[in-house]
């Protein structure tokens, strides 16, 4: 099996499946509970929270573990929104944002807030001064992600969260899902108030992940309960879980510092064999986060190529369907106002730090077979 | 260009005579306990100074360790550079550059080696002209600069140096002797602990648990503290008292006013036994005078009764929230406020007298006898010796799991 699908679900790390059986067997009691054993359990999390913020780079408080992208996009955002709507209900983000960013903010526009959703350029970035422009007395949240899922694109979130330090009443969101543990991000440098991580884009387990929410912020929070993780996210905590994310995110750090080379040369590779794949249009810009190539086969139907090379045991994907007006359009790429040739065609391959060069010379020369086969029929 | 050390000056103990030899060991050792977690770093040292050469180690990081330092005065980063004139320039530039938001400055240039064909007033005026030229809003100011950039020409190398880091003040810890602080769960004593340190002294702990009345979280939150303190003072010898059975006669047995009153003499007690057995001179409290009901004037007479140790209590004349402040500062406060129930806390009588007298309080006490209960409790502490992690030992027990 050749596995490039790693934007969607990663391949959890064996000592990451370990962590989270040995902590369930042996950690199970309620942190909150007060006896010796619920202690232990405590103490166990505010050591995965120690660790978390060592490896982040910021304060152990300033760590709330989540289930995962969409609950740290939607705590951030519904709650700054709702915390602070007495000052203002306008929200800046980008029309290329994550369904679970774009659907939050649709559903605070139903609650009468106002949603500034910005163009962006051909390779699909957010332009500073369109931020600076449409920055209003009102606004109260930005929210931009770091790396987009289709494209890779790598926003300028410095720059942003430089834009956003002129402003001290607006809050700074960013969706970090699809670039952690791929690209350098220092959360307190580049100005950033709240930050979405996601454990199985980074060799954790599905259902853990964290929001990083900067010291003295206010949310308004979504569970309500027994005041957990500060009382932004009341619940049980999935101890488990949190500490299996601690370990996927230092182990994906540790890869990120020795093998991050070695993913570039596998990307340039790649790129430089789909560059002269008659069939074949890249979409990704080639300073694009290194692990997502995303390309366009005008003129053949996507699902069918995926499906033919999933019979090669070749696992790549489409682009997000949601929160695209047509089905078989990617919102990304209509946003970047590519022709519908191109955005109804896009194939994505995304990569981790396991995959070999033999892999990725594997995939090259079995998408030529393919689109060569199909093209007799469909082309 | 980079930063490749750090020049650490020292400060009220360079003016310590005939002692300063010893201090100066102590602040070297100490410096080079807290910087084991950059193994790169080596220290040397001057006659009058130390420097901490990098060796390709995060300045600011090794810069923000040597500030918790006790015993150092300020610090800079230094830049060592061939004796050519373009080299000095960029690196002056660069030191310049370290201080964000300075406006102002001053070159002050000396020269060792005489052979160096600059002179040190045409130095000065060369490498102004240079930062001058390559800042913007930027002016030389001779008398009050908020920047001095020094250059030292020396036969071997050019020594440049910018701004002043402050040190953490103080005296070396271990060198002023030992004392043994009452360690409660709370936010004052661990800051009465921090200033003891600060001022020289090497401090071991005592706690006084009272299971089960008092939990295993309340203990662990004392060795947190005293783990944190290990970042001041190195290392820290926690004596754990079990005082169950003391308190239970205490309740039973004294007047309810005065119960609060002779727990804190069967404290004190206790702690000059292990002192005592320690060859520990002193004892610290966080006391503050007029905080609580044991800390009136009447109070402490009547508590302090019991000893003629030195009773020391840094905080006595501060105001709460400057203690608060402290205890933020030196990252202590997240961990005091864990809401757990100490022994002090427990049995708390409805309404403790706020002006006991110490013969009431040696009466009450006379009609029982705690000595056996002292001698038990001194034998049957627990004795934790902690130490300053690096940070590949700071996950510690669950290091497998993470």
């Amino acid at each position: 099996m050749i596995y490039l699908d790693n934007s969607a679900t990663t391949k959890p790390y064996p000592e990451v499946v370990q962590s989270f059986q040995k902590v369930a067997e042996q950690y199970y009691a309620n942190p909150s509970s007060i006896h010796k054993f619920g202690s232990e359990a405590e103490r166990l999390l505010l050591q995965s929270k120690k660790q978390a913020a060592q490896l982040l780079k910021v304060s152990p408080e300033e760590v709330i573990f989540t289930s995962g992208g969409t609950e740290g996009n939607n705590i951030a955002i519904k709650g700054i929104a709702l915390e602070h709507q007495s000052r203002g209900k306008h929200i800046i983000t980008t029309q290329i944002e994550h369904p679970s960013v774009l659907e939050a903010c649709r559903a605070l526009e139903s609650l009468g807030f106002e949603v500034s959703y910005l163009p962006v350029t051909e390779t699909g970035s957010v332009r500073v001064e369109d931020i600076k422009a449409s920055i209003r007395q009102d606004t109260v949240l930005i929210s931009i992600m770091s790396v987009n899922n289709e494209l890779g694109t790598v926003q300028p979130i410095r720059e942003i969260g430089q834009v956003v330090h002129e402003y001290p009443k607006i809050f700074f969101h960013v969706d970090h899902v699809q670039g952690l543990g791929k690209i350098d991000m220092d959360f307190y440098e580049c100005g950033i108030d709240l930050c979405t991580m996601s454990g199985h884009k980074v060799h954790g387990l599905n259902g853990t992940g964290a929001l990083f929410v900067k010291r003295r912020t206010k949310l308004f929070p979504l569970h309500h309960g027994g005041g957990q993780e500060g009382a932004y996210r009341a619940g049980t905590e999935n101890l488990a879980g949190n500490v299996s994310f601690v370990k996927a995110l230092r182990m994906s750090m540790q890869q990120k510092a020795t093998a991050v080379n070695k993913l570039r040369t596998l990307n340039e590779r790649l790129r430089n064999r789909l560059a002269v794949n008659p069939f074949v249009i890249i979409n990704s810009p080639s300073e694009a986060a290194p692990h997502i190539i995303n390309v366009s086969v005008p003129g053949f139907k996507p699902e069918v190529v995926i499906h033919a090379l999933g019979e090669k045991g070749i696992y790549i994907s489409t682009m997000s369907a949601c929160s695209s007006k047509r089905s078989d359009e990617s919102a990304v790429l209509a946003a970047c106002q590519l022709k519908e040739d191109r955005t109804t065609s896009a194939l994505r391959i995304s990569m981790s730090y396991q995959n070999t060069q033999e892999e990725i010379d594997m995939f090259a020369s079995e998408l030529e077979k393919v689109l060569a086969e199909l093209n007799k029929v469909m082309g | 260009m980079q930063f490749d050390q750090i020049m650490v000056r020292y400060g009220e103990m360079a003016l310590k005579g005939k002692n300063r030899h010893k201090f100066e060991q102590k602040l070297q050792s100490n410096v080079t306990h807290k910087l084991k977690r950059y193994p790169a770093t080596k220290l040397k040292k001057t006659r009058d100074r130390m420097y901490v050469m990098l060796n390709g180690e995060d300045p600011y990081k090794v810069m923000e360790t040597c500030q918790e330092v006790f015993g150092i005065q300020s610090l800079s980063f230094a830049i060592r550079t061939e004796k050519e004139e373009d080299k000095i320039k960029e690196a002056a530039l660069f030191a310049f550059n370290d201080s964000e938001n300075a406006k102002t400055f001053k070159i002050s240039a000396k020269r060792t080696d005489k052979t160096f064909p600059i002179g040190s007033q045409e130095m000065n005026q060369r490498l102004g002209g240079h930062i001058l030229k390559n800042t913007e809003d930027v002016t030389v100011d001779v008398h009050n600069p908020d920047v001095e950039i020094s250059v030292e020409i020396r036969q071997d190398a050019v020594y440049i140096t910018a701004k002043k880091y402050p040190g953490a003040g103080g005296l070396p810890v271990g060198t002023t002797g030992k004392t043994l602080l009452l360690l409660s769960g709370g936010i004052d004593s661990p800051v009465a602990g921090y200033l003891a340190m600060k001022r020289g002294v090497e401090v071991e702990a005592i706690h006084f648990h009272s299971p089960p009345y008092t939990s295993e979280r309340a203990k662990q939150k004392v060795m947190d503290l005293a783990q944190e303190l290990t970042r001041f003072g190195i290392k820290l010898k926690v004596h754990l008292i079990p005082f169950t059975n003391i308190q239970q006669k205490i309740h039973q047995e004294m007047p309810e006013g005065y119960s609060m009153t002779i727990m804190r003499r069967l404290m004190l007690r206790i702690s000059e036994a292990v002192a005592k057995e320690q060859e520990i001179l002193s004892m610290t409290t966080g006391e503050s005078l007029g905080q609580v009901a044991s800390q009136t004037m009447e109070s402490m007479s009547a508590i302090n009764d019991v000893t003629n140790y030195p009773v020391i209590r840094p905080l006595v004349a501060m105001d709460k929230l400057d203690i608060i402040s402290i205890s933020q500062q030196i990252g202590m406060y997240d961990i005091s406020i864990r809401p757990y129930e100490d022994c002090c806390t427990v049995f708390v009588p409805k309404s403790p007298k706020t002006r006991p007298s110490k013969e009431k309080a040696r009466y009450y006490e006379s009609a029982v006898d705690f000595s056996e209960d002292i001698k038990q409790a001194v034998e049957e502490r627990e004795i934790m010796e902690l130490k300053l992690q690096t940070a590949s030992e700071s996950v510690n027990e669950f290091k497998d799991l993470f």
